[in-house]
């Protein structure tokens, strides 16, 4: 299946492990990539805040690149922020007819233009999630992730705002949990999972990020997690880059791995780990990654359930949604 | 507008009586251009416009009128014939016209209340006044048809509103069959331990009631059975009920319930025990269970499954089990129907982030409800989900699923008191423990319902006004953990609070029965859009339907309370017992008729009715109408393909009239295009 491929700035430095294992899990897929050609940055979180007109005009240049080249009417942003704003900006064009039109006027002078509802921004574990399927991912699996220990790590952007028709549920998405499922690992349910990383908050009030950081890290690390797998290179890139500086300033010791979801689903699918941008982490994967086993772990009874005489039955979790 | 009538003029003489209803409708459309133009229509002898027609002075309008003038027929435009129709067939009868000879034009719900644009209200009543007009000029004389009402009534749903109507209507010496869904009666009332503000035990008040449904002679309780199909109308409804196998022979089966006891197999009870509680594979909810004999679960039985076992047969000393036994059809007639099918609670489980079915302690209203039963699992006592730790710290959130746009917009009214009676209760059962109660508004309407929440103030229970945004075992701080955090707004104090507690209760709200759709299709009658059954007037037809002859009753309705629901109990009773009092109710004579002298024998009308009111007869090869049966749908009219079924009072040549009527301003080509 064809798709335009939005890779966003970051993709291309410091989350180039996420490009890296995106592109090598593509064709395992069957996914085709398209990159959309001199795509610009769509902003990320500031831009927004400072100017909207400008701001709508930037990431809808990118949306009328898209829509111009021929190929697929998907496309694709692995990026959350990236995501978000694409997404944002063909809701907004589409509702509000005054931003529309100085929209038009800023792309006509580039010689482009826009129709709102032309393009389906997509984000990529919606893509996996929703239009491979489970099923199609596990019939790739190779090299199941037996025995490790994952925290699904969703961020704030992808599941919200609901009031776009989000894929997942706002508040306790699983579709990252269902994937990682699949790949054999042992999946944790991590409360934090949809809580913010912090974003940008390390530039203005560090104290405010680290403690969101603080905050996610000692909840896997209480869960027993051996990594966090992510799908956001802001996420990715406070929670690995700042783990040092969350040790200093709160006296703690958290050795804990972010990876990509990308990257573990590349290893049960048999690629080699260098392949898929491993090692490019602050905080190395490799001791997780020793602690995958060749055989599947004995099946242990979830928390709560009739370990002794006493205990009141669960409620059985609602069917899948 | 005169060229086009299809009447010709001068035919009758129609008096039209434009209704102002207040400023219902004069406020929106120009009464008096109505009434002014509608003279120009040459069947039109008299045109007024008066502020209520509904008054007695307005009817006696008509009635005048009809002597003075000598009127032949009548038009008033005003609010839905559901509201005034016959009240102006009747006016229209002591002028001493046939009632059939008029025709109501509606000018409110479909006109005035839709629009603020005057100028298109006021067209748009011009051209349904003249349609009324049109039509009513071909109308025929018309007599009611009498239909004995059966004195027999079926209650469907045996839990404290079927049960009361059952009663009522049985004490005042009337058959009653009640069909009930599970194995035993007594619905959500025998899960309750106490009820709000009086804190009765629920069952001490409750399984008297369901003794005496078992014991009446009147009442022919059919338990673990379901409703199949409901053919007929008011007064003679024709009823299959499917009686479901419960694989014991009732006429040998003494409920001892030693097999209950014998048997090997333990299932979580999810419908009586809420989930908190195991029963076995053959049961009876309770003790007190009427009927009290147990029902075989046969999804969870090791003989049904496995095909090995048999210990209630070899235990029981009467041979009562059977496991042959197959379900059962039974086909009976009733006059009235009863529809009390109680409601759903909100499955908490659609609010991922309160946790419910992840966070082991945090429970479900029905869930505690149980617990703090003494006939419950933990024998009454306020336990964690270890079953031995009792908690020091209680998080009571009301309104889960209630008043939320992403679940139900409404309010489920029971819940703020259930709240208030849980804390209460936690106050009675554990004295040291803290109560933590988050609320939107506490609603508390209800004889002695605010003097309970008061109490509860005094006793102690601290209430956070704030939507619970989360609930999470994710520590933050000292002192989180190992406990649930409850994160939420405090509105009062406009802080944000994290809470660490032992124990969270969720207050579900109340939700239409998962399948009422499903169920008011069948017995062809309407539920809302939440799926609560329509009462036929919010408020002074609360238990009718707009099906004759099918009441409903309790919180299939709406979210109700105890007292509410009983007093809709016997209210249906109430109207039940007037129709059969009354032996014959007077059925409008909307009837298909077949020419029988044209009629080909096709016989395509025949399998069309879905009344089986059409019989054919092989001598004279034709189709006629049994016209006791026939409910006048119009089906048959519009598929007969020779043209020779009428149906009295819907024409051809009178709905024709009222189209023509109502295009009177439509230029000639759409005229010419009609008769192509």
């Amino acid at each position: 299946m064809k798709y335009g491929y939005y890779p966003g700035c970051s993709l291309e430095k410091n989350a180039r492990a996420y490009h890296v294992s995106t592109m090598a899990v593509a064709e395992p897929l069957g996914i085709e990539f398209v990159e959309v050609e001199d795509w610009n940055c769509c902003g990320a979180t500031e831009m927004m805040a400072i100017e909207k007109i400008p701001a709508f005009a930037l990431i809808s240049r990118n949306l009328a690149l898209a829509a111009k080249q021929n190929g697929s009417t998907n496309l694709v942003a692995p990026c959350s922020a990236c995501y978000l704003n694409l997404k944002k900006a063909d809701h907004y064009l589409a509702e509000d007819k005054g931003l529309r039109a100085k929209v038009d006027t800023a792309l006509e002078a580039g010689g482009l233009s826009y129709q709102p509802g032309t393009i389906n921004v997509q984000h990529l574990l919606e893509t996996i999630a929703v239009d491979i399927g489970y099923d199609a991912v596990e019939e790739r699996v190779v090299k199941p992730l037996y025995s490790l220990r994952v925290a699904p790590y969703y961020g704030c952007l992808v599941p919200r705002p609901a009031t776009m028709q989000s894929f997942d549920d706002p508040e306790h998405p699983t579709s990252l949990d269902k994937i990682l499922q699949r790949l054999g690992a042992t999946v944790i349910d991590y409360p934090l999972k949809a809580q913010c990383c912090g974003g940008h908050m390390t530039q203005i009030s560090e104290d405010t990020a680290l403690e969101l950081i603080r905050r996610l890290l000692k909840n896997a690390a209480d869960c027993e997690a051996d990594m966090i797998a992510t799908l956001c290179p802001m996420c990715q890139l406070n929670l690995d880059a700042y783990q040092d500086a969350v040790n200093a300033h709160f006296g703690t010791d958290y050795q804990i791995p972010i990876v990509y979801f990308t990257q573990l689903m590349g290893l049960a699918f048999g690629i080699p780990a260098k392949e898929l941008g491993f090692g490019k982490e602050f905080v190395s994967a490799q001791p997780a990654l020793d602690k995958i086993t060749e055989e599947a772990p004995k099946p242990v009874r979830t928390r709560g359930r009739g370990k002794q005489k006493a205990e009141l039955p669960m409620p059985t979790q609602l069917e899948e949604r | 507008m005169t060229e086009k009538q299809n009447s010709p003029a001068g035919q009758e003489k129609v008096g039209v009586y434009i209704c102002h209803c207040g400023s219902n409708i004069a406020g929106t459309i120009n009464v008096d251009e109505v009434s002014e133009w509608i003279k120009g229509n040459p069947n039109v002898e008299v045109s007024r416009n008066y502020e209520f027609m509904c008054s007695s002075t307005g009817q006696e309008l008509i009635e005048n009128d009809i002597k003075e003038k000598g009127l032949t027929r009548v038009v008033v435009a005003s609010c839905s014939p559901h509201m005034h129709e016959k009240t102006f067939r009747e006016a229209t009868e002591r002028g001493g016209l046939n009632p059939f000879l008029f025709e109501m034009a509606n000018i409110r719900e479909h006109d005035s209340w839709a629009t603020n644009n005057k100028e298109a209200a006021t067209a748009k009543a011009k051209a349904l006044v003249n349609a009324a007009v049109e039509r009513v000029v071909h109308h025929k004389p018309l007599e009611k048809i009498p239909v004995d009402i059966d004195p027999k009534t079926m209650v469907v749903g045996g839990g404290i509103a079927g049960i009361t109507a059952a009663l009522e209507l049985a004490e005042a010496g009337h058959h009653v069959y009640l069909v009930e869904r599970e194995g035993t009666i007594g619905g959500h009332m025998a899960q309750i331990d106490k009820t709000f503000p009086t804190l009765d035990c629920s069952a001490c008040i409750l399984t008297p009631k369901m003794v005496d449904v078992g014991q009446n002679e009147n009442i022919t309780l059919l338990s673990y059975s379901e409703v199949e199909s409901v053919d007929g109308y008011i007064g003679n409804f024709n009823i299959t009920v499917r009686k479901k196998a419960r694989c014991v022979d009732e006429e040998l089966c003494t409920s001892c319930g030693i097999c209950e006891e014998k048997c090997p197999q333990k299932v979580v009870d999810n419908n009586y025990g809420a989930g908190l509680s195991y029963r076995k594979a053959i049961y009876r909810a309770f003790p007190q269970a009427v009927p009290g004999y147990p029902v075989l679960d046969k999804e969870n039985c090791t003989y049904f499954q496995t095909g090995k076992c048999k210990v209630c047969e070899k235990v029981c000393p009467t041979n009562a089990i059977n496991y042959e036994q197959e379900d059962q059809l039974l086909n009976f007639n009733v006059g009235n129907i009863i529809l009390a099918t109680g409601y759903d609670l909100f499955d908490a489980r659609k609010i991922p982030q309160y946790g419910y079915g992840r966070l082991p302690n945090v429970f479900s209203s029905l869930e505690f409800e149980r617990m703090v039963n003494a006939s419950g699992p933990t024998g009454g006592h306020i336990l964690l989900r270890d079953g031995e730790t009792e908690p020091k710290t209680i998080a009571i959130v009301h309104c889960v699923g209630s008043r939320d746009q992403n679940h139900n917009e409404y309010c489920s009214k029971v819940c703020c008191m259930y709240s208030l009676k849980f804390a209460h209760l936690v106050h009675e059962h554990l004295p040291e423990a803290e109560v933590y109660n988050y609320y939107i508004d506490m609603r508390t309407p209800g004889k002695g319902y605010e003097e309970f929440y008061h109490r509860l103030l005094k006793e102690g229970t601290h209430f956070i006004r704030g939507r619970v945004a989360e609930i999470t075992d994710a520590d933050r701080k000292p002192g989180e953990e190992g406990k649930l955090i409850v994160q939420s707004e405090n509105t009062l104090l406009g802080v944000q609070q994290r809470n660490p507690v032992d124990m969270v209760i969720l207050s579900a709200g109340i939700e239409a029965r998962h399948d009422s759709e499903k169920v008011s299709k069948l017995f062809k009658m309407g539920c809302d859009y939440d799926g609560f059954f329509n009462e036929r007037h919010p408020k002074l037809a609360p238990v009718s339907t707009m099906t004759d002859g099918i009441f409903i009753a309790g919180a299939c309705q709406g979210p109700k309370d105890i007292p509410d629901t009983v007093a809709q109990g016997g209210a249906a009773a109430s109207q039940v017992a007037k129709l059969i009092s009354q032996g014959t109710v007077m059925m409008e004579p909307v009837r298909a008729s077949i020419r029988e002298d044209e009629c080909s024998g096709c016989r395509i009308c025949n399998n069309l009715c879905p009344y089986n009111a059409i019989e054919y007869d092989e001598e004279k090869k034709v189709s006629h109408v049994v016209t006791a049966l026939c409910q006048g749908c119009g089906t048959c009219v519009a598929a007969c393909p020779s043209g020779v079924i009428d149906g009295a009072h819907f024409t051809n040549t009178q709905i024709l009239a009222e189209l023509e009527g109502i295009l009177w301003d439509m230029p000639t080509e759409m005229t010419v295009m009609e008769e192509v």
